[in-house]
């Protein structure tokens, strides 16, 4: 009979337990964060006041608890760009914006990305770009680097293109680019060599400012 | 466009500022938002209830009746409000998801009124939060089957047939829903009537009649009206191949009909009759004849086609095989032991009937499930100890797996259907999305087609361009600036695949035509695919002039003799179109990085008016200009 009750263990079905995440998922601490005042923010940046409320109201409905992590980042960013991968890009974006480099973005570093990019300098904007694209900030622009980069701009078209991406594009685009770029040719773009060099683009200049009326 | 996202759509479009120094050609210029850039308060008064919003939540979903420019025909000038005569109550639900972006489904609204607010806000159920689908799901579907209940009744006729069918698909539907013509459901129940007397002459044949005279044994009827039982026989076994046959045409797969366990039910049903003719009076033969006979009882399961429950059944017994086939399996465990211990029990009486191993098989199935016949009965002490534990065990090993078995039935079976409904469900919800998803990049495709992309006055704009929203400007532009940076368009899928099967068709022809065309680009009569593309290499191509011949000549030149090279580090790639490409773009990029202050004037043209062909036109004699600067360099 014991061995008949025995059978009874064997059993024929595998049957899957799920484990309650639900409780370790309270336990985690609801992180909260508070910008500085408005005061504060507007001296530092050049929005005003109206513009940074409509800023934060805007901010602070996507993210309620003040901060954006990398993948809200990234799925908000594909949203924008149905055609192709968008995640690479988003990665390189969402570290440009993280200046404390602790893998959120708090509202002022938010604001302060987008008031140099809207309402900074050409100077500024430039510089900010370098920053983009130096992954490693060494302030040095290598040729990996920015391989990478216009590798993440390209997979953001997709796959259905005109004139199609046949052969590497992208590298063909880098090889471009450092020609453009790198005046002592020594394989690196320093910060100025950058900065010179868009000076001299009149095509850039005239398009950075298309942008100033964004907000 | 999903949830909230146009609260991000400057910070996408201020990041763009990143592709500048990338760029290959210069920024297309930003749509200008006449709109006041403050936002304002609105009110919106359902019913009596006033609700006051920033209008920017509302332009949150563009693609909603609130988000669109749909809810000015519902202002009231004088009251300075939006007025809805809609109930108030469930416009608190609709306006918390432009709000939080996740729609709830409030659990004491009916479904119905639920459904048609939704549907009047433009508002596609499929956005409900996670947290309320699934009720909103049970409560759909049970409404839903009510009202295809109250339906069904009312319902006489089925949905008509396509009007040109041939008669053998009109056959297979009068087979399969017998309710659609008059003939159809005669022939059903004619069958159905058939089948029963089948069924019941064959029981009647066993059972003894009074003998014929002359005789003193009871004979069964079978034998004494057997002319009669035989005409009845092969009466219904007519009607049954008959009836077989016309399946077997009308079917409009007939391997698979073949298969079907209905068909063999139906062969297996009427064989024993056609084996009988065929064979002969055999003395031999005719027992394992009678055998045969044995399968006329299987007519009894053609009642499933008559019959839902039972098909229902059938499906639920298949479904649960894996338990019954464990409780089989301990059983035989069970009994194997049970018997060999009764065996060597009363294997010393004398007399006994547990003759061998297989023979205590019966005692301890008997036993086992309580039925206790008595013609086996253990004799000695041992025997009867064990006989005991084995009727109490047999208690527990069929009492336990069998409550088991029924609530895994029911499990299984609500499982089964609702696991396959929600696949279906998840692939109309997946498929839905992916067109979803189409649709905002097939909206960038057509918003190009449409000459979006260029620059217009005001006056000239089309309306339909006019009646996008800023929100659909600014994304479109910043699609642009993307473009614009890689010196790639994008296409649709078809667009694409169709231009790399055209091209494969020798490079030099597609060359010469589309160079030809290029020279006549306003008397195109070609459809308007081929003059989009023909118009698309004249953008990609900054070189390739027209007009001119002597260029034309100087530019062939210098392409034929990039031809080898590219082809010689292209020997992996067999295909002509990829060399196409490749030379093209490669072209494009030589000549035009060396002179960047050639291109800038030219993408700086004054916009002309707004008929594209004439704007491309303008464009490729401008191009001609610069071409003609170049073979002079």
């Amino acid at each position: 009979m014991g061995v008949v009750l025995g059978t009874f263990s064997i059993q024929p079905k595998q049957v899957n337990y799920r484990r309650d995440k639900v409780d370790d998922e309270l336990e985690m601490t609801m992180v909260c964060h508070r910008p500085e005042g408005l005061d504060q923010l507007e001296a530092q940046t050049n929005f005003t006041k109206q513009e940074l409320q409509v800023l934060y109201r805007g901010f602070k409905n996507e993210c309620p608890s003040g901060v954006v992590n990398e993948e809200t980042f990234k799925h908000i960013y594909a949203q924008f760009f149905p055609h192709g991968d968008a995640s690479t890009y988003a990665h390189y974006l969402f570290r440009a914006f993280d200046t404390t480099n602790n893998g959120s973005i708090k509202f002022e570093e938010f604001v302060m990305g987008l008031s140099t990019l809207l309402r900074g300098t050409v100077r500024e904007k430039l510089e900010w770009t370098f920053h983009l694209y130096d992954i490693n900030r060494d302030g040095f622009i290598s040729k990996e680097e920015m391989t990478e980069i216009v590798r993440a701009i390209y997979d953001m078209m997709g796959k259905y293109t005109y004139p199609a991406l046949k052969g590497d594009v992208p590298k063909q685009h880098v090889d471009a680019f450092f020609q453009k770029m790198d005046k002592n040719k020594d394989g690196v773009v320093t910060l100025e060599e950058f900065i010179l060099a868009c000076q001299e683009d009149e095509m850039m200049m005239r398009s950075m400012q298309l942008f100033e009326n964004v907000m | 466009m999903a949830a909230g996202v146009a609260t991000w759509l400057p910070f996408a479009r201020a990041a763009a500022v990143g592709w500048l120094p990338l760029a290959k050609k210069t920024m297309p210029k930003p749509p200008v938002d006449k709109k006041s850039r403050n936002d304002e308060i609105l009110i919106v008064n359902v019913s009596g209830l006033r609700f006051q919003t920033w209008k920017n939540t509302l332009d949150r979903y563009p693609d909603t009746l609130l988000g669109s420019s749909e809810k000015e025909f519902f202002y009231n000038e004088d009251t300075q409000e939006y007025f809805f005569d809609r109930d108030p109550e469930m416009f608190r639900h609709i306006l918390n998801f432009y709000r939080t972006g996740k729609l709830h489904y409030p659990r004491q609204e009916c479904i119905q009124a639920f459904d048609e607010e939704l549907a009047f806000y433009g508002i596609v159920p499929d956005i409900i939060g996670d947290c309320c689908m699934e009720e909103y799901r049970d409560r759909k579907k049970e409404n839903q089957e009510r009202l295809s209940e109250d339906t069904e009744a009312e319902m006489a006729t089925d949905t008509p047939l396509p009007p040109n069918s041939t008669p053998r698909e009109r056959l297979w539907r009068a087979f399969e829903n017998p309710h659609t013509s008059t003939m159809a459901l005669v022939f059903y129940y004619v069958t159905g009537f058939f089948i029963a007397v089948s069924v019941i002459a064959n029981v009647v044949e066993t059972v003894p009649c009074r003998p014929i005279k002359g005789s003193v044994k009871d004979l069964p009827c079978g034998e004494k009206y057997s002319v009669a039982f035989f005409c009845l026989d092969t009466a219904c076994v007519l009607i049954f191949t008959f009836e077989y046959l016309m399946r077997l045409f009308a079917a409009p797969n007939r391997c698979k009909f073949m298969r079907s366990v209905m068909s063999v039910i139906d062969v297996v049903a009427i064989m024993p009759y056609y084996i009988g003719l065929v064979m002969p009076e055999n003395e031999d033969v005719s027992g394992a004849f009678v055998t045969l006979r044995v399968f006329r009882v299987f007519r009894i399961f053609k009642f499933s086609r008559h019959s839902q429950g039972l098909r229902i059944l059938g499906y639920t017994l298949k479904s649960c095989a894996s338990e019954l086939g464990f409780l089989l399996f301990s059983l035989t465990m069970a009994i194997i032991i049970f018997a060999t211990v009764m065996f060597y029990a009363e294997k010393g009486t004398k007399g006994t009937n547990f003759t061998s191993i297989p023979a205590a098989f019966w005692y301890t199935i008997v036993t086992m499930t309580t039925l206790g016949y008595g013609d086996m009965v253990p004799n000695t002490i041992a025997g009867k100890i064990f006989g005991s534990i084995c009727s109490l065990s047999g208690v527990l090993v069929i009492a336990l797996p069998v409550p088991v078995i029924v609530s895994n039935f029911s499990r299984i079976y609500h499982q089964n259907q609702r696991a396959d409904k929600m696949r279906a469900q998840q692939k109309v919800r997946l498929a839905r999305i992916r067109l979803a998803k189409k649709g905002t990049t097939n909206a960038f495709l057509r918003y190009k087609e449409e000459g979006g992309l260029q620059d217009h006055d005001s006056d000239s704009a089309a309306l339909c361009l006019k009646n996008r929203s800023s929100f659909e400007h600014q994304h479109h532009h910043l699609l642009h600036c993307l473009e614009k940076t890689t010196n790639h368009e994008f296409t649709d899928e078809l667009t694409y695949s169709e231009m790399c099967m055209t091209e494969s068709v020798g490079y030099r022809t597609s060359r010469s035509t589309s160079l030809s065309s290029q020279q006549a680009v306003s008397s195109s009569c070609c459809p308007r695919r081929a003059k989009r593309r023909a118009i698309r290499l004249a953008n990609s191509t900054v070189s390739v002039s027209r007009g001119s011949v002597q260029e034309l000549d100087t530019l062939q030149v210098q392409k034929s003799s990039i031809g080898p090279q590219s082809r010689s580090s292209l020997n992996a790639r067999t295909e002509d179109l990829k060399l196409n490409c490749e030379q093209r773009d490669y072209t494009a990029a030589i000549i035009s990085i060396p002179t960047p202050p050639a291109n800038t004037p030219d993408e700086s043209l004054p916009p002309s008016p707004a008929v594209p062909g004439i704007l491309r036109n303008s464009r490729t004699t401008s191009y001609t200009q610069e071409a003609v600067k170049i073979s002079s360099l």
